[in-house]
């Protein structure tokens, strides 16, 4: 005999069954008939503790069943899925009919063999300078933007999802849209930059809204991940996957978390949150013999803009570097606000260079880093000494990295640089300062592109 | 059969068990190992994703803990945590990694040339060499005498065998070329013996100001995005062991994806051999199944003993050690242990000093005498670069080195981002000892020298922040001129330069020479009255900007030139 022990949080916990598997999808049917889904988070002699991901609102002790469907989550796909909009549990949003499924896919997915992996060293040229010249992306790269509430990642994001390319190189492109708990607005937003740019038609979106039960969050990322991965590696498209915002994910799975009594980690989130949001962040990739790939930009909000704190830095820690955005810029208005300082790309160094971009890059970039280090360190000594106190090196950085921020930092929302304008720019900025200072790039290459600028 | 599943955990009514015994779980016969018995029912941890597990599924022990299998053909390898071989998988089941798929880690078939060595009659015992393989040109792999065995050699042949086959006798026994041993015994040195010489990293900032030892015990915590991993590729390109055993632990895909596309490219600067000839890879991913996390450390470091005791100066890494704490307290959530600090178990310290303990050089056993070590180098991803968390805390007590990456320093892209003034070594005397005498003999006062100067950089910079740089007198400002040429000509190496990423001892010690006799020639200048400011424009600081693009030659003619430009700056003022 079934029967609901308990019904806590988001968790239902059940009694009397029989040969149910852990991770299994459950569908709970109420006496309205209304069906829930949901899956088996424990199994335990007769009892199963389950998670619904529309939440619990509404079950009462009695009078629920459960349909346990032998198989975990799926996703089924076709190449019909471009073009279309699904729910958080991946339902058509669009009042078109169910995808008619070529197959069905475990949403949890596989982890990618190491060694069949290919390296993502093609630079991806998003015409953003602080992105393309500092912190170059790659095909394959999972690269987060940690922003902070009021900063424009949106913009951003749609920015790269409408300017990223290859050079040279013409070939099939898709984008997968991950939306987690944001705003009705926010969502509208990508959907009509989507639709202007037509873009829509090899998009794939996946909406969960503030206002969609907060647990199905936690199934929407593998959904998106898993149309992704077919796009990618079945039907071999470069997928662009943006899922924004992660905050939102990690919040729901503190929730389950603590409906479980869990011992919490750091700030109450389970001790997990890395091994989770890895299986997530790792789907991104390329594949040897494959065509396709995966690149992903995941976006999250720095609660109080702490860097420190779990969700972005166990992020930073699983991803291949991340693009930091500084309220200080924010409020000089200046737009894109990336703040290139903290902001890295750890696949950079392989992705540029001669034959991928140019072969003074490497060097450039490192020197504009350490001048405009240099730069804000001397206007920090501004502030207490005043300007009259510095050397006329220490001048010439501040002049640097005023001008930095104004020309090199600052674009518009339709300004596309290619990485010709971006090396050139950044040369211009580079003759404010002594030759002597440019220690980071070697002799010939001066002597080769300086006078570019 | 299986009572529970929760995650990785599973608990299971299993009569015939002894902790740390192999079991396959479910219809699927997932790889899992016995962590804890109470009355009849196992706590097993799954090495492999448990959807799909039912209560009451089978559970069947293998009655044997979980082991490495040692032999020839694991060189240039990479395995998971488990030690299955990620490449053999990828030709079985494509590029996702399956569950329930097992496949023996060394090749049953290839035939290796065995070499005796030994002769027949002769007594021998465990860690005796019998013969050899020629495994690549780098490795010349010793087969010794297992554990267990001794007595006299009544049969030995020589000619191609694969690792089953029997290629000696002892007392009535047959010995062939696989061994197998059990991941978390220790394998034990003959005699262990202090550490005092250096394992040369030609990273310049490790090897002259915080050198680690060859069978010493070093840890790399930082943020994120400081270059741990950085530096841990770099030493395992660079430094001159025999064996390089890394082990990718929780860490990204990408990143074996680059050892595993970059080593067979890179050549040892010793032999010019593919530096994947002396390079074994244990990948598990952050995606791979965690419970294999904990297992994969366990995994390198067996696998490293093994040919340590062979005689080879052998390095691990582990990258990083912080996910494989976590794995730890994962494990020990779900056994519902009681937690220590931040959730931790209370064991995490000694797990922690029995793993860096491993590390030690010294007599190896058995007979022919020969000296092996192992180096121990983990990373620690410490949350928000935060240095008093557990796993810091617990491996600075048993690690010798410390390498303290620094996120100021990584930002403004100084590279390795060591700080200099946290950081230390405490091999530091030892090895002085030697690079005094191998090097040249006023190495350790250079040392010294160096960071002294740097010590004071930092004190002088916070007054020049407060009341400005022309506060302070003129030595001092020869002290913070001295200082940024040291951080930026000396301290500062690019990993992606050709030249510059590998910096051999003797290069080192001429470009931090030129830097300190700049010093010295300056201070007495300045005694005798020249103005720092034209100290400051000396043309030779473009060569010594230069220098570690140059080469040991190149950086021999600065010092002429240094002390002829001090030479006019004097007369100039005089004239």
């Amino acid at each position: 005999m079934v029967k609901v022990n308990e019904i806590a949080g988001p968790l239902v916990l059940v009694q009397g069954v029989s040969g149910v598997a852990f991770d299994e999808l459950v569908e709970v049917v109420l006496p309205t008939g209304e069906v829930r889904s949901g899956k088996v988070l424990e199994v335990s002699d007769d009892k199963a503790l389950i998670q619904v991901f529309e939440g619990t609102e509404g079950l009462e002790i009695k009078n629920l069943t459960f349909r346990f469907k032998g198989k975990g989550l799926e996703l089924p796909v076709s190449r019909d899925i471009l073009g279309r909009i699904f729910s958080g549990l991946g339902r058509p949003l669009d009042g078109a009919p169910p995808v008619l499924p070529e197959k069905k896919l475990d949403v949890n997915g596989s982890p990618i063999n190491p060694f069949a992996r290919d390296y993502p060293d093609d630079f991806i040229q998003t015409g953003i300078s602080t992105i393309d010249g500092l912190n170059t992306l790659s095909r394959g790269q999972k690269l987060p933007i940690f922003s902070g509430s009021g900063l424009p990642h949106s913009r951003i994001a749609a920015q790269i999802a409408r300017q990223a390319s290859v050079k040279n190189k013409d070939e099939k492109f898709a984008v997968v849209f991950g939306a987690l708990g944001i705003t009705y607005e926010e969502s509208e937003f990508f959907i009509a930059n989507f639709r202007k740019t037509g873009a829509i038609e090899n998009s794939v979106l996946f909406i969960n809204l503030a206002s969609d039960p907060a647990i199905e969050r936690i199934a929407t990322p593998r959904l998106a991940l898993t149309a992704a991965e077919y796009l990618a590696f079945d039907l071999e498209m470069h997928v662009l996957v943006i899922i924004t915002d992660m905050t939102n994910y990690c919040e729901s799975l503190r929730e389950v978390s603590a409906a479980r009594r869990e011992v919490p980690g750091r700030r109450g989130y389970p001790g997990y949150l890395y091994t989770d949001m890895a299986t997530l962040y790792e789907r991104a990739g390329r594949i040897k013999g494959k065509n396709g790939s995966i690149t992903l930009l995941p976006i999250l909000t720095m609660p109080d803009d702490d860097k420190t704190h779990p969700i972005p830095d166990l992020t930073g820690y699983i991803t291949e570097g991340q693009i930091i955005l500084g309220r200080d810029l924010e409020r000089k208005g200046i737009y894109p606000p990336i703040d290139p300082l903290p902001s890295l790309s750890r696949l950079r160094d392989k992705a540029i260079g001669s034959g991928r971009t140019r072969e003074d890059h490497a060097g450039v970039a490192n020197q504009l880093f350490a001048a405009y280090a240099r730069g804000r360190e001397v206007r920090e000594l501004v502030v207490i000494l005043g300007e009259a106190a510095l050397s006329e090196v220490d001048k010439k950085y501040l002049h640097f990295a005023d001008e930095f921020e104004d020309k090199f930092i600052r674009q518009s929302e339709s300004e596309n640089r290619t990485i010709e304008t971006t090396l050139k720019l950044a040369w211009s900025l580079l003759k404010i300062l002594p030759r002597e200072e440019l220690k980071r790039i070697k002799d010939e290459i001066i002597d080769k592109y300086a006078d570019q600028g | 059969m299986i009572k529970k599943v929760a995650g990785p955990l599973v608990i299971a009514e299993l009569t015939e068990a002894k902790k740390a015994d192999l079991v396959f779980v479910g219809k699927q016969r997932l790889i899992g190992e016995v962590i804890e018995l109470r009355g009849s029912s196992a706590s097993i941890q799954v090495y492999e994703e448990t959807a799909g597990l039912k209560v009451g599924d089978p559970v069947e022990s293998t009655g044997a803990p979980l082991s490495v299998e040692l032999g020839p053909g694991m060189i240039g390898a990479i395995f998971d945590g488990i030690q299955r071989p990620l490449d053999k998988l990828m030709l079985q089941a494509g590029a996702f990694i399956p569950r329930g798929l097992y496949v023996d880690p060394l090749s049953r078939t290839k035939k290796w040339p065995f070499v005796p060595l030994a002769a027949i009659g002769d007594e021998v015992k465990e860690g005796d060499i019998l013969g050899t393989v020629q495994e690549t040109a780098l490795v010349s792999h010793k087969i010794m005498v297992p554990p267990g065995i001794s007595g006299k050699i009544e049969k030995l042949d020589s000619g191609d065998f694969t690792i089953e086959e029997t290629i000696a006798v002892v007392s009535g026994r047959p010995v062939a070329m696989l061994q197998k041993s059990p991941v978390r015994r220790r394998r034990r040195l003959g005699k262990k013996e202090p550490v005092s010489v250096p394992l040369v990293t030609g990273q310049r900032v490790v090897d002259t100001l915080f050198p680690i030892g060859k069978g010493g015990a070093a840890c790399v915590p930082g943020p994120f995005g400081a270059g741990k991993t950085v530096i841990q590729h770099q030493f395992a390109k660079w430094s001159d062991a025999d064996i390089i055993v890394y082990v990718g632990c929780g860490e990204r895909g990408n990143e074996m994806t680059d050892v595993l596309k970059e080593f067979p490219e890179l050549k040892d600067p010793k032999s010019g051999r593919p530096l994947m000839e002396r390079t074994i890879l244990i990948a598990n991913t952050s995606n791979m199944p965690i419970a294999a996390r904990e297992a994969s450390v366990y995994t390198g470091a067996a696998i490293a003993e093994y040919f340590r005791d062979m005689g080879y100066h052998v390095a691990l890494f582990a990258d990083s050690t912080s996910r494989w704490a976590e794995a730890l307290r994962e494990m020990s959530g779900r056994l519902e242990e009681m937690p220590g600090e931040e959730g931790y178990p209370a064991y995490l310290g000694s797990r922690l000093a029995d793993f860096y303990e491993r590390a030690g050089g010294g007599r190896c056993q058995g007979k022919p005498e020969r000296d092996g070590s192992l180096t121990i180098i983990g990373s620690v991803s410490p949350p928000g670069g935060d240095l008093s968390e557990p796993v810091v805390q617990n491996t600075l007590r048993v690690a010798k080195v410390f390498w303290g990456l620094d996120e100021t320093l990584a930002h403004k892209r100084h590279f390795p981002a060591i700080n200099w003034l946290l950081s230390y070594s405490l091999y530091a005397d030892n090895l002085g000892r030697y690079f005094n005498e191998k090097v040249s003999e006023n190495f350790s006062r250079l040392r010294q020298q160096a960071l002294k100067l740097l010590a004071q950089e930092a004190d002088l910079e916070e007054i020049v922040r407060l009341v400005g740089l022309e506060s302070i007198s003129p030595k001092e400002q020869l002290v913070l001129f001295v200082a940024k040429s040291l951080r930026e000509d000396f301290l500062y190496q690019s990993a992606f330069d050709p030249v510059d990423q590998y910096s051999s001892l003797g290069k080192q010690h001429l470009i931090l020479q030129t830097i300190l006799d700049l010093y010295q020639l300056g201070e007495k200048a300045l005694g005798l009255g020249v103005e720092i400011e034209s100290i400051r424009k000396i043309g030779v600081m473009e060569k010594i900007a230069r220098a570690r693009f140059s080469t040991e030659a190149e950086i021999l003619a600065i010092g002429p030139l240094l002390t002829d430009e001090f030479n006019n700056l004097r007369s100039g003022k005089n004239g």
